[in-house]
């Protein structure tokens, strides 16, 4: 079984397990807005982002998405580094504008605190992870719906646009979607950003080149604090 | 066509190949790839052949259809060997015409004369050239692969025979198959495609996999904007590919070949589907080749122009029949590829510099080039220069020589402002960098990269923030659309450069621009989406200046954005021709004869046909 260094803790895995899974079993948590247990790994959001290295070449780390990356062996993996908090924000950063009324996102937002949208709001219906395509072949084998062109023009729908012959109207689609849901009631409705469920947690970046706070509350925080009431 | 059935018939064959071929014969060879049939080469070719039959010169002539030459700019040309001791080397003519062929057989063919007007004149110089290798756009050139396109016509496989084709295969298949790859590997050949992988190190990572079931690809998706390396060598030298297929197949243990050529590449899906029927009949292809015991076969898959089929593993997904996007790597496709299997993907000129390192053996090649990049690289040299067309130099050459020794230097004799390789993914490189050595690594440490190499230069009349613009609206539209990051990134950096262009730029989109190519950078799978910011990245890295003129200036140095320009007639240069008001699409321009003109900026489209038109120099762009 491969043998992975996640986060500092070493851990033998079964093969064919991917990174995300890892580190949630390790208690850690990584966001995602495309990955379900029970369909399989696309990587579409890139929200599970993690830096990862060789022990053979540390210093060569390159930002891969987690659910998608296998276990291996010499595999040395850091979930919240510095680059990779960097890319989140500003993929949330975007997935804010491009969906504000999701109430996923708005929470991610503010649970990975960021707190500005400086692109261009634009309240897409979709953002393209693929949940409902995956979902419909998947698990409801019907694949009624796919993916349509590419690029900035790529869209979700059903063979040439006309009704599904095959879509036996489950709704599987729907269930898994993270953006078709009602918006919370945050106080400023109108602004792309809500921020109303931000968390409190500082983050650790000031101090150390990687987050501690996926660990709540926070042990280092809860240190550092008492350290200075000491002082 | 016989069929061959060990070395021994090639080397036989191939010594009857080159006594048919009649070298006491003047031989006339036709430019006639997509670019020169473009410029009417066909026509040229079918006078030739009219005029040879009317004069009976059919025994004493030899007339060969033959594909690129690599010199766009001079197309349609023939490149004559008289092979009669009076003109030791091959004439070149140039632009030809249908009715300049009868004077061509009349002068040149009978009697040995030159044709002054036909000759190639150097428009930096004005001197003349006669012959073929003294031409400097050919003679700084290192023509290792492209240069047999001369001597072979693509569908005649007794032409490519003649030059000692499939001789490289007969050898291989006299080696070990772990000694084909040690030899690959001395030769430090790296894949031509983009990245430079090792190619020894890549077949050996495939030929370790278990199993018998093995595939190799020949990737002929060549989607840059500009680049025509790969269509130029499937045209006109088709069988060299299939050849370095056929020893790759042989080496890694693969028994079926695919080559996966974009429709639009008509002429080079069919010459290869031409060649590919010769080789079977001679037997290179099939059952028991040149009677090694080993099998192999090719097929062609065609693909419809995506530009990310490029990529491996979409292109592996577009060949099984799925939509073309990229997989997550590992499992690389030397481990798991086509239906699963162990797949070997290298790119159309790796392939066909095979043969060449087999047959003239690792260290001559290794010889060329420098510690890290040997050999030779095909470019395709486009823009602003004067001689555009397919370049073939040794790696470890300064950017300076091949825009100004073969290119011939920017038109008009403009500044030189910027060179952009590597395709949409590559970088644009300053003038301070033109005496940057060409590598991998050099170029990729440039902030650019060697890409399948496509060169495109680039005056002073270009406006940077424009080149960015350009190269992102290509990317957002050829982006799978997988990734997030890579889609709305794109989308989302095209709708930012594109603002500054109409002068809505803000304080701060720079930094803002910066962090969000970063981020694209990152968090993409695929190679695409990793250098999909590197339009704008090198561009930031040396012309930030001219993204700072359009944000707080609001003015486009280069005069080129049409938001933040203005044409203005100069009072004192101004004659009152009226030439301009003829011209002017939108009736902006007003006045009297031998009156100074005046444009109304409201009507102004800024299309730009006025300055043209005026004979004075009057209009400027402000």
């Amino acid at each position: 079984m491969p043998k992975v260094r996640i986060n500092g803790i070493d851990f033998e895995f079964e093969r064919g397990t991917n990174l995300l899974e890892a580190a949630k079993f390790l208690g850690i948590e990584i966001p995602t807005l495309c990955y379900n247990e029970g369909l399989s790994a696309y990587g579409a959001c890139r929200l599970c982002v993690v830096e990862i290295a060789y022990t053979n070449s540390p210093n060569n780390t390159k930002v891969v998405s987690s659910c998608t990356y296998p276990v291996e062996d010499n595999l040395v993996v850091r979930t919240h580094s510095r680059r990779v908090i960097q890319t989140r924000r500003m993929l949330l950063e975007m997935y804010l504008a491009t969906c504000p009324q999701s109430k996923i996102i708005q929470d991610l937002a503010s649970k990975w605190e960021v707190k500005q949208c400086r692109f261009k709001v634009k309240y897409e219906d979709c953002i393209m992870c693929g949940l409902c395509v995956r979902m419909c072949k998947e698990q409801m084998d019907a694949r009624a719906i796919n993916y349509v062109q590419r690029g900035y023009k790529r869209k979700i729908t059903t063979p040439f646009d006309k009704k599904s012959e095959v879509c036996k109207l489950c709704g599987g689609c729907m269930y898994v979607c993270p953006v078709c849901q009602a918006r919370c009631q945050g106080p400023q409705e109108k602004e792309p950003i809500c921020n109303a469920c931000i968390s409190e947690n500082p983050p650790c970046l000031d101090a150390w080149d990687d987050m501690k706070c996926y660990m709540d509350p926070c042990a280092w925080c809860e240190q550092e604090k008492r350290e200075k009431v000491k002082k | 066509m016989t069929k061959l059935n060990s070395a021994i018939d090639l080397e036989k064959i191939v010594k009857k190949a080159k006594e048919n071929q009649h070298l006491e014969r003047p031989l006339i060879v036709v430019s006639s790839g997509t670019c020169g049939r473009a410029r009417g080469s066909e026509k040229v070719f079918k006078a030739f052949e009219k005029t040879i039959k009317a004069n009976e010169l059919k025994d004493k002539v030899n007339l060969r259809d033959s594909c690129c030459h690599g010199f766009c700019e001079a197309e349609p040309n023939v490149i004559i060997f008289t092979n009669n001791g009076k003109h030791q080397k091959p004439i070149f003519y140039q632009k030809l015409k249908p009715e300049d062929v009868d004077e061509i057989i009349e002068k040149t063919i009978l009697k040995n004369e030159i044709i002054d007007r036909l000759r190639y004149t150097d428009p930096q110089t004005n001197q003349k050239y006669t012959y073929f290798d003294e031409i400097p756009f050919y003679n700084k050139q290192y023509r290792l692969v492209s240069g047999n396109n001369v001597f072979v016509d693509p569908t005649n496989i007794n032409d490519y025979f003649a030059i000692g084709g499939y001789c490289g295969l007969a050898k291989a298949l006299t080696m070990k198959q772990e000694d084909v790859i040690a030899e690959v590997k001395k030769s430090g050949l790296r894949g031509r495609g983009g990245a430079g992988f090792p190619t020894g190190l890549k077949w050996e990572i495939c030929r370790k996999q278990k199993g018998d079931e093995k595939y190799i690809i020949c990737n002929a998706d060549e989607g840059d904007p500009g680049a025509y390396m790969d269509r130029s060598l499937l045209e006109g030298n088709p069988h060299c590919v299939i050849e370095g297929i056929i020893i790759g197949a042989y080496a890694i243990g693969a028994k079926q070949g695919i080559i996966y050529v974009r429709t639009e590449y008509p002429l080079a899906i069919e010459n290869l589907k031409i060649a590919l029927d010769q080789a079977r009949k001679c037997g290179l292809l099939g059952e028991n080749i040149l009677g090694s015991g080993f099998n192999f076969d090719i097929m062609i898959a065609r693909g419809a122009g995506a530009f990310i089929c490029g990529e491996e593993t979409a292109l592996i997904a577009s060949i099984e029949g799925r939509i073309g996007e990229p997989r997550q790597r590992p499992p690389f496709p030397g481990e798991k590829g086509l239906w699963g299997k162990p797949t070997n993907i290298n790119n159309v000129e790796t392939w066909g510099t095979l043969p060449i390192v087999i047959n003239h053996g690792a260290e001559k090649f290794a010889a060329i080039g420098t510690t890290g990049s040997k050999g030779t690289k095909i470019f395709s040299l486009v823009g602003k220069v004067r001689n555009t067309g397919l370049v073939e130099v040794p790696m470890g050459i300064t950017l300076k020589e091949v825009i100004y020794d073969i290119g011939g230097g920017i038109p008009e004799d403009k500044a030189f402002k910027a060179v952009q390789t590597g395709g949409p993914s590559g970088g644009c490189m300053p003038k301070e960098l033109l005496d940057l050595k060409i590598d991998y690594e050099g170029l990729t440490a440039a902030g650019s990269m060697m890409g399948s190499g496509g060169m495109i230069v680039m005056d002073e009349n270009t406006c940077m923030v424009d080149v960015a613009k350009y190269f992102l609206n290509f990317l957002r539209d050829e982006s799978c659309g997988k990734c997030f990051s890579c889609r709305e990134g794109t989308q989302r950096m095209y709708e930012i450069v594109s603002e500054i262009t109409e002068g809505k730029g803000k304080e701060g989109d720079i930094a803002f621009l910066k962090e969000v190519a970063q981020m694209v950078k990152d968090a993409s799978m695929c190679g695409l989406g990793q250098t999909a910011a590197n339009p704008v990245l090198s561009t930031l890295r040396y012309f930030e200046d001219e993204y700072i003129a359009h944000i707080k200036d609001k003015k486009c140095p280069a005069g080129v954005c049409k938001a933040l320009i203005k044409y203005l007639i100069l009072p004192d240069k101004c004659t009152g021709c009226m030439k301009c008001i003829k011209a002017c699409p939108q009736n902006a321009i007003t006045g009297e004869r031998k009156k100074v003109h005046k444009l109304n900026q409201e009507l102004c489209i800024k299309c730009g046909i006025c300055k043209e038109t005026c004979p004075f120099d009057a209009i400027i762009v402000e």
